[in-house]
C-alpha cells in the first residue's frame, strides 16, 4: 500500500494580476521504505506540490485534488488533524539549515517540544530521546550541543538537527526538500547517508526534493520530472538515468558536468528560458525548448504515457496510445 | 556580560556631561533672561537680582558653580518659581508624571501589542482593516483633540450617569481622576504600537523557522507565542525605549488639558520664562531617562536574541 497518493493535484495562487498554476493535475504515489526523487528547475512545482501535502502552503495557495496519507486527505483535513500527523508520521526537512531552526530558542527545547507534543514525554524523557537522536545523526558532543542556539552550529551540524527533528517520532514520510544545496559537498554526501540510512532502517519512505540529478542517483529508488508545474517522467531511477524517454530529461542529463568530458568545450545547455506560469505557453509547456518540436506539441498538450522502458512520459513521441 | 552593562553606564556619564554643557551654552546663548519681563525692571533691582543669582559671575564660574551643585544633588534655586528649590519642583512633579506615564505604557502595552498581533495574524482581513484602520485614527488625531472629546463624552455628556468621570483635576490621584488622563496619554502609543506590532508579526510569521515549527505539528497559536513572538518584539522594544522616557516625563498637553501638577507643563514653562535651572533640570532627567531607557532596550535584544550577546564580546 502506498504511503502517499496524491491524485490530479493542482495548486494555484492568486496574485494581484490574476492566478499562476504552480502545479497542474499531478498524480503520484510512494510506497513503504521507498525513495522517490522529485526532480526539476526552479518554479517547477517541486516545492509547492509538497508543501501542498503537508499544508504548509502560503495564504494565498489554493489546491484541487487528492492527497492522500492513510485515510486522510490532506488537502481537505482540518488544522487539528494535520497537527497530529506533522512532526509524527509526516515529517519534512527543509533547504535551508541556516534559517529553518528558530534563533532565539535552544536546539535541545526544538526538538523535545515535538516529543512533548507528539508523545506527550516528560521534558527529563524528551530530554534523553533527543540527545539520544542527536548521537545517532552523528552530532558530535550531543549533550553540549543540546544546550547551545543554532548560530552556534554549523550549516551541517544544523542540517543534521533537522534530520534528527525528523526522525524522533519514527515518521513514515519524510519529506526533504533540497536537504543538501546549501552545505558543502562533502557535507552533502554525509546528509544523504544519514537519510538513505533512515530510510533503510526505519523503513521510510522518503521524497527527496531536489535541482540535483547526482543527489537522485545516489539515494532515489524512482524519480520524477517536473517541468512548468507537470509531471513530464516518472520511472525507475536507473531506466532514467540510462534511457530517459521526454525531451527535457535528455536535456537536463545532458547539461550534467562531466569530468571525463573529453571535448573540453562549453558546457551544454538547454536553450531558451524556463517557462513564466501565468503565461505558459499551450500545448506541451516545453516545446519552445524542444529540439523534436512537432505541429500538435504547440496546440495540444501531450498526457503521461508508458514508453517502452517502462517509465512514464508526457511527450508525443511516444507514439499515440493504442 | 557585566562588564558590557558596566561598560555602557560608563558611556552614559559623558553623555550626560556633554548634553548638560551643551544645555547649559545654549541657554546662555537664547535673547533673554529670567528677569526680562514686560514690565521694565530698575537697574538697581535688576542688579540684586543678577547678583542673588550669582548671574554677575564669568560664565565658566556659574558653570563650574552649577556642575560642583548637580553632584551634591543640588539643581539650584528656580529663577521664576520663587522660594522653590528645582528639587522642590521635581520630587513634587515627577512622581505625578511617573506614576501617570507608568500607567499609561502599561495599557499601551497591554492593548497595543495583542491588537497588533491579531491584525498580523488576520492580515488583509476584515479584522485586520478595522484594527490597522483604527490604530491609524489615533495617530492622526492629535491628544489635545482626543482630550477635549474625552472630556465632552465622560465629562460633559455622560454627567449623569454611572460612567461619569471628572473633567479635569487632580483631587490627589483619586483613581477616577487619573482614568481619563492616562487614557489620552496612552492613546497615541496604543496606535503606534499596533501599527509597530503588526508590521514585524508578519514579517517574524515569514521565516523560515516558523515554517519549520508548523512542520512539528504545533498548534499555530503555540507556533506564534514561542516561535515568532520574540523576533517580533524586538522593533516594539526598539519603539518603545525613547517612548518610554518620554511618556515618564510627563506630556505638556496632556497635564495641562486635565490639570495634572506633574512636571509636563515645566518643559514649556522653563524654557518661556527662562528659567535656566528649571530647564536644566528637565533635559538632565530627560537625557538620562533615555540613555538609561537606551541601556535598558539593549538588555533586552539579548533576552530577544541570543545572537547579541555574542556580537559584544
Amino acid at each position: 500500500m502506498s504511503v502517499l497518493d496524491i491524485k490530479a493535484l493542482d495548486v494555484r495562487f492568486a496574485n494581484t494580476d490574476g492566478e499562476v498554476a504552480a502545479v497542474s493535475s499531478l498524480s503520484l504515489s510512494v510506497e513503504k521504505g521507498e525513495c522517490l526523487g522529485i526532480v526539476g528547475e526552479s518554479g517547477s512545482g517541486k516545492s509547492q506540490t509538497f508543501l501542498a501535502a503537508m499544508g504548509l502552503l502560503a495564504p494565498n495557495g489554493r489546491t484541487s485534488g487528492e492527497v492522500m496519507f492513510g485515510d486522510t486527505n490532506l488537502l481537505t483535513a482540518d488544522e487539528k488533524t494535520l497537527n497530529d500527523l506533522r512532526g509524527d508520521k509526516l515529517a519534512m526537512i527543509f533547504q535551508d539549515p541556516m534559517t529553518s531552526l528558530t534563533p532565539h530558542m535552544k536546539i535541545g527545547r526544538q526538538l523535545t517540544e515535538v516529543l512533548v507534543r507528539h508523545r506527550g514525554l516528560s521534558a527529563t524523557f524528551a530530554r534523553d530521546r533527543a540527545i539520544a537522536m542527536l548521537r545517532r545523526v552523528q552530532i558530535p558532543e550531543p549533550e553540549r550541543r543540546f544546550n547551545m542556539y543554532p548560530f552556534e552550529l554549523s550549516g551541517g551540524l544544523r542540517q543534521r538537527v533537522m534530520i534528527a527533528m525528523a526522525l524522533l517520532c519514527g515518521p513514515e514520510l519524510i519529506i526533504a526538500d533540497e536537504p543538501t544545496t546549501a552545505l558543502d559537498v562533502t557535507v552533502q554526501a554525509q546528509i544523504l547517508d544519514l537519510i538513505r540510512k533512515a530510510k533503510e532502517e526505519l523503513e521510510t519512505a522518503v521524497i527527496l526534493i531536489t535541482h540535483d540529478l547526482g543527489v537522485v542517483a545516489g539515494l532515489a529508488d524512482r524519480v520524477g520530472v517536473m517541468y512548468a508545474g507537470r509531471l513530464v517522467e516518472l520511472g525507475d531511477v536507473r531506466q532514467i538515468f540510462k534511457a530517459p524517454r521526454h525531451p527535457y530529461t535528455k536535456g537536463l542529463l545532458a547539461c550534467t558536468p562531466r569530468l571525463d568530458d573529453a571535448t573540453g568545450g562549453t558546457m551544454p545547455t538547454i536553450p531558451g528560458q524556463p517557462p513564466n506560469l501565468q503565461n505558459l505557453p499551450a500545448g506541451c509547456a516545453y516545446h519552445p525548448r524542444c529540439p523534436f518540436i512537432m505541429d500538435r506539441c504547440r496546440v495540444e498538450r501531450p498526457p503521461l504515457r508508458p514508453t517502452p522502458t517502462g517509465s512514464l512520459s508526457a511527450c508525443f513521441l511516444e507514439g499515440s496510445p493504442s | 556580560m557585566w562588564s558590557y552593562f558596566a561598560r555602557r553606564v560608563a558611556i552614559g556619564i559623558p553623555t550626560l556631561w556633554a548634553v548638560i554643557t551643551v544645555c547649559f551654552f545654549l541657554m546662555r546663548l537664547t535673547p533673554g533672561g529670567p528677569f526680562d519681563a514686560e514690565a521694565p525692571v530698575p537697574q538697581e533691582v535688576l542688579n540684586n537680582l543678577r547678583a542673588r543669582y550669582h548671574l554677575d559671575d564669568p560664565l565658566w564660574q556659574q558653570y563650574v558653580d552649577y556642575l560642583v551643585n548637580l553632584l551634591r544633588g543640588d539643581f539650584g534655586p528656580s529663577f521664576k518659581y520663587h522660594d522653590f528649590s528645582i528639587t522642590t519642583l521635581i520630587a513634587q512633579g515627577l512622581p505625578v508624571s511617573l506614576e501617570n506615564g507608568f500607567c499609561a505604557l502599561i495599557l499601551a502595552i497591554v492593548i497595543g501589542v495583542p491588537l497588533g498581533i491579531a491584525a498580523a495574524l488576520a492580515q488583509n482581513t476584515r479584522r485586520d482593516y478595522v484594527i490597522s484602520a483604527t490604530a491609524m485614527t489615533g495617530i492622526v488625531i492629535p491628544n489635545f483633540i482626543m482630550g477635549q472629546v474625552l472630556i465632552l463624552i465622560f465629562g460633559v455628556w455622560l454627567k449623569n450617569s454611572i460612567f461619569h468621570l471628572p473633567a479635569g483635576g487632580w483631587n490627589d490621584g483619586a483613581f477616577a481622576n487619573r482614568i481619563l488622563p492616562v487614557f489620552c496619554l496612552a492613546l497615541p502609543y496604543v496606535a503606534y504600537l499596533v501599527r509597530i506590532t503588526r508590521g514585524s508579526m508578519i514579517e517574524a510569521v515569514r521565516a523560515n523557522y516558523i515554517r519549520t515549527a508548523r512542520a512539528k505539528g504545533l498548534p499555530f497559536r503555540l507556533v506564534v507565542l514561542r516561535h515568532a513572538l520574540k523576533s517580533a518584539l524586538i522593533p516594539v522594544v526598539t519603539f518603545l525605549g525613547p517612548a518610554t522616557a518620554f511618556i515618564l516625563t510627563g506630556s505638556m498637553v496632556v497635564e495641562t488639558i486635565f490639570q495634572i501638577p506633574g512636571i509636563g507643563r515645566y518643559f514649556v514653562q522653563g524654557a518661556l520664562n527662562r528659567d535656566y535651572t528649571l530647564v536644566m533640570a528637565v533635559t538632565i532627567l530627560g537625557a538620562a531617562l533615555i540613555i538609561a531607557m537606551n541601556l535598558a532596550v539593549d538588555l533586552i535584544y539579548i533576552w530577544l536574541d541570543p545572537r547579541v550577546r555574542y556580537d559584544q564580546q
